[in-house]
């Protein structure tokens, strides 16, 4: 069977596709309560014919409408003040909560990135991935307090991050843009540099960013000092010699490099740091927060800031195939992300095979959740399960004890 | 009747009479933020009149921000204008009756919330006034005062204790900005700073920029940043009362008698600020009253061409039939002509009936235009696109009703002394045929006005003319620029 085929994907909806646990995940309840009820599902059909404002009653039915259409891939949006599917005969319809979500996409690292271009990814640019996941689940964890975070592999060469803390689901849009603002690191420049706009007038970086150099420093050596090499060519120490406010220096750096330009980038981070030792005490501040800076803009999270901001953006639902990897959204375990192969994530023609391969067990035929269990989707299936029954639990336990401190 | 042993000695009161001493009144403080509605009972006119008061200055807000004036240019001029109307006192003050200035407040912010909440546009438009009305009278109060209203209402912001912010110290002291360079004074400066932890979705913006240290969803404010928190808390509570209200509006159990009152106001917001043509009666450009005798004048000078040929016709004929002297009457209101001098006016320019006979017939109407008897409703001027409504042909706009021919020589004899040449009519009737009678008008503008400066494609400060009075009071600036601030009507016209 042809990997992508319409009839692969169909059979990948009616046995493999974990539509309970994606239900649990969403709705945080057993019985079916308005987040789902009011969630607005998009369908990408054959021929990039888009449908939006899908909305279900309850699993089956979203599961019964994806055999019937059979989608190369859904998305799921906000719950709406109303079933998005009577939209027709509703004269507004607003976005009411939604979880806070973030993309992580490898495109935003192109830049500096040596290993692969465009589409292309392999375990070693997704160490970047790595690095991204542990300071945003820390710093996100840390900082705001929120506990669930579900982290799911995008299907090719990025992550997405999807928070339900009860407070996250109600986020406004602005509020949800001051968080993009506060995550926001690279892009924002300075005026005329590249340099990140991170500090204030006392020159040293805010506590979030402090925490996330000391995560980022080891990545730092590793990714971008030895494996890809970032300043082993002209190109590429030019711009590290663009960050460095000292002209002298960055002109001395430049002298000895071009002299021997594919020196391995972390003996031309040694020359930097003997330049830097070099000066006087009073004066190495501005340089040392520079490859603070540097570090920051080489490792930092890159996160796709209007995903994030808009409660109406529609995402892609965790274990859809991607259509050119035929990989599955599988969710992620933060705590395991630096073992994480995108390479080894089941692709829909493995799982078929498997599928295939099964010796059906007496009293057991075509059962789609014993099905599941005895293919490799297993692990992820069972990682999202866990999640969403905590986060039923924790809402029947706020039922009973609602919480105190919720201004 | 009394024993003087038991009189109180009349000084004593007076000496505790000090700032703090204000619990005494129903409203300690000067600020409110509006949580309970006024449970009293209001005569109908006070409910009118205070809340006409209280549009005065948001009005006046809403038009400092149109004409983009700095913060303290706003300021002075929305107080001068609470000043005439709605005068707020801090509690320092002795002699006045604070009590009385701050019932009049809470009743005319409930007034107006009722008559703003209708529509979505009228809403957002009522709560940005509110808030800056609040923020400058917080800005503006006394820092005892400030304290004592903070204290009296709970913000939901926890104090820091010492230990946790010893704790903190490192992250908060890399954030704390201090206005001074100094290192050690900023140090200083730190240590006394009190901190408040309130829940970050209530400081979005200083989160943005990364301005405060966030834990656990707590977000560690600076009592300096505190007064952003209070702005916010405002305007936050005011939408949402606001839309209450609105989904509440239908159940408002009454006959009648608001109904019309609060149409009225919110009608006055409405066709204020859409133009800044609602100048207060009396109060024009020149800060001179204007006086019927000098219409005639003005009308010679600054006029628009269908405000000019109004004009002419009225003394002409001494007479002018209802919507003519509807269109003009409302013009010369807003040109700055105070009801008394309109009706010197009118009577001078009807001057072939009798003094009986315009007392019974004409001064009802005049005041009317003026708000004055009726519904006591505030016309707004009628702009081009509504004089140009079909109607008869004695008014409207000349450039659309009359035809060509008899348009060309009537522009020349009237605007030929401000040197509109017969050279300059083949572009205007042009502009005419095109029907753009808008641009036709501005071209008039620019022509007549070549000797202030004003340039062909210049405009009315870059604009067309959508306003007759638009037109009129442009001219006046031009004049009075080009006189050197001297008054215009000694000008001397210039033929270009």
């Amino acid at each position: 069977m042809d990997a992508l085929s319409p009839e692969a994907m169909l059979t990948f909806y009616r046995r493999l596709y974990p539509f309970k646990s994606v239900y649990g995940w969403l709705n945080h309840d057993h019985m079916p309560t308005r987040l789902w009820t009011h969630r607005e599902f998009a369908f990408t059909l054959a021929g990039d014919v888009y449908v939006r404002y899908k909305s279900y009653n309850n699993s089956d039915e979203l599961k019964a409408d994806v055999c019937k259409l059979n989608p190369s891939r859904f998305e799921i949006g906000p719950v709406y003040s109303a079933r998005p599917r009577d939209k027709k005969t509703l004269r507004t319809l607003t976005p009411m909560q939604r979880e806070l979500v973030f993309d992580i996409d490898m495109t935003d690292y192109d830049e500096i990135r040596t290993c692969c271009a465009d589409a292309n990814i392999c375990k070693k640019c997704w160490k970047w991935i790595s690095a991204a996941v542990k300071v945003l689940d820390q710093a996100i964890r840390e900082q705001y307090g929120y506990e669930q975070l579900l982290w799911v592999y995008s299907g090719r060469r990025g992550i997405h991050l999807w928070i339900s803390d009860a407070e996250a689901l109600e986020l406004t849009d602005q509020q949800r843009k001051a968080v993009v603002g506060w995550m926001n690191v690279v892009y924002p420049a300075v005026e005329g540099t590249k340099r990140p706009n991170i500090r204030t007038s006392t020159r040293s970086l805010p506590p979030p960013l402090a925490a996330a150099r000391e995560i980022l420093l080891p990545y730092f050596s590793d990714i971008v000092l030895e494996e890809q090499d970032c300043f082993g060519s002209e190109e590429g120490y030019e711009k590290l010699l663009d960050f460095i406010p000292d002209k002298k220096i960055a002109d001395a750096l430049k002298k000895k490099w071009s002299a021997d330009p594919h020196k391995p980038s972390s003996s031309k981070w040694i020359d930097l740091k003997n330049e830097v030792k070099a000066l006087e005490k009073h004066q190495r501040p501005p340089l040392m927060a520079a490859m603070e800076d540097i570090v920051l803009h080489y490792t930092y999270p890159r996160i796709d800031a209007e995903v994030s901001k808009h409660r109406n953006h529609l995402l892609k639902a965790p274990f859809c195939v991607h259509p050119k990897t035929g990989r599955v959204c599988v969710p992620v375990d933060p705590r395991g992300i630096d073992s994480f192969d995108p390479e080894k994530v089941p692709t829909i023609a493995q799982l078929l095979g498997e599928l295939d391969a099964l010796i059906p067990v007496d009293g057991q035929e075509n059962q789609p959740e014993s099905d599941v269990q005895r293919t490799s989707l297993a692990p992820y299936v069972e990682l999202l399960d866990k999640y969403s029954t905590s986060l039923m639990d924790l809402k029947r336990r706020q039922k009973q004890d609602p919480d105190v401190l919720s201004w | 009747m009394f024993k003087s042993s038991e009189r109180k000695p009349f000084q004593q009161d007076s000496v505790t009479y000090q700032g703090s001493s204000s619990s005494h009144l129903q409203y300690p403080h000067r600020l409110n933020f509006y949580d309970k509605p006024p449970l009293f009972d209001v005569a109908i006119e006070e409910f009118e009149t205070c809340a006409l008061d209280r549009l005065r200055v948001l009005a006046e807000i809403e038009s400092s921000a149109a004409r983009n004036r700095t913060w303290e240019e706003s300021t002075l001029a929305v107080r001068t204008q609470c000043d005439k109307h709605l005068v707020m006192k801090p509690n320092s003050s002795k002699y006045d009756d604070l009590d009385e200035q701050r019932r009049k407040d809470h009743l005319s912010h409930f007034v107006l919330r009722l008559a703003f909440c209708r529509s979505e546009d009228l809403r957002r438009r009522y709560v940005k006034a509110e808030s800056t009305l609040f923020r400058m009278r917080y800005e503006d109060d006394a820092h005892a005062d400030r304290e004592a209203f903070l204290n009296s209402r709970d913000f939901n912001c926890l104090p820091v204790p010492a230990d946790e912010k010893a704790k903190y110290h490192t992250e908060l002291s890399s954030l704390y900005f201090a206005p001074s360079k100094n290192e050690a004074e900023r140090k200083a400066a730190f240590e006394r700073e009190k901190y408040f932890k309130v829940k970050w979705t209530r400081v979005p913006d200083l989160v943005e920029k990364r301005r405060v240290f966030l834990n656990r969803g707590w977000a560690y404010v600076p009592s300096q940043e505190q007064s952003s928190i209070i702005f916010q808390e405002f305007e936050s509570r005011l939408e949402k009362a606001l839309e209450m209200t609105a989904r509440l509006l239908p159940r408002l159990d009454e006959d009648t008698r608001l109904i019309p009152i609060l149409n009225n106001l919110s009608q006055g917001f409405i066709a204020g600020s859409s133009s800044d043509w609602m100048g207060e009666n009396g109060d024009n450009a020149n800060g001179e009253e204007l006086k019927a005798e000098m219409i005639d004048d003005m009308s010679k000078r600054h006029f628009p061409m269908c405000m000019k040929t109004l004009h002419d016709r009225l003394q002409r004929d001494n007479h002018l039939k209802h919507f003519g002297r509807l269109q003009y009457g409302l013009f010369l209101k807003v040109l700055g002509l105070s009801v008394e001098e309109a009706i010197v006016f009118w009577r001078k320019s009807f001057s072939r009936i009798t003094d009986d006979k315009f007392n019974k017939e004409y001064r009802y109407n005049i005041r009317h235009t003026y708000g004055l008897e009726g519904k006591r409703a505030n016309y707004p001027a009628k702009n081009c696109l509504q004089v140009m409504a079909p109607g008869a042909q004695e008014y409207g706009c000349p450039y659309k009703t009359y035809n060509p021919d008899n348009l060309q020589s009537a522009l020349l004899s009237t605007y030929s002394h401000l040197g509109l040449k017969a050279a300059d009519l083949p572009d205007i009737m042009q502009l005419v045929g095109a029907h753009s009678y808008h641009t036709a008008c501005t071209r008039v503008f620019e022509v007549t006005h070549g000797s202030c400066g004003v340039k062909k494609g210049d405009g009315l400060n870059g604009e067309h003319v959508t306003h007759p009075n638009q037109y009129a009071a442009h001219s006046r600036e031009l004049y009075k620029a080009a006189a050197g601030g001297g008054s215009s009507e000694d000008m001397v016209v210039v033929t270009s």
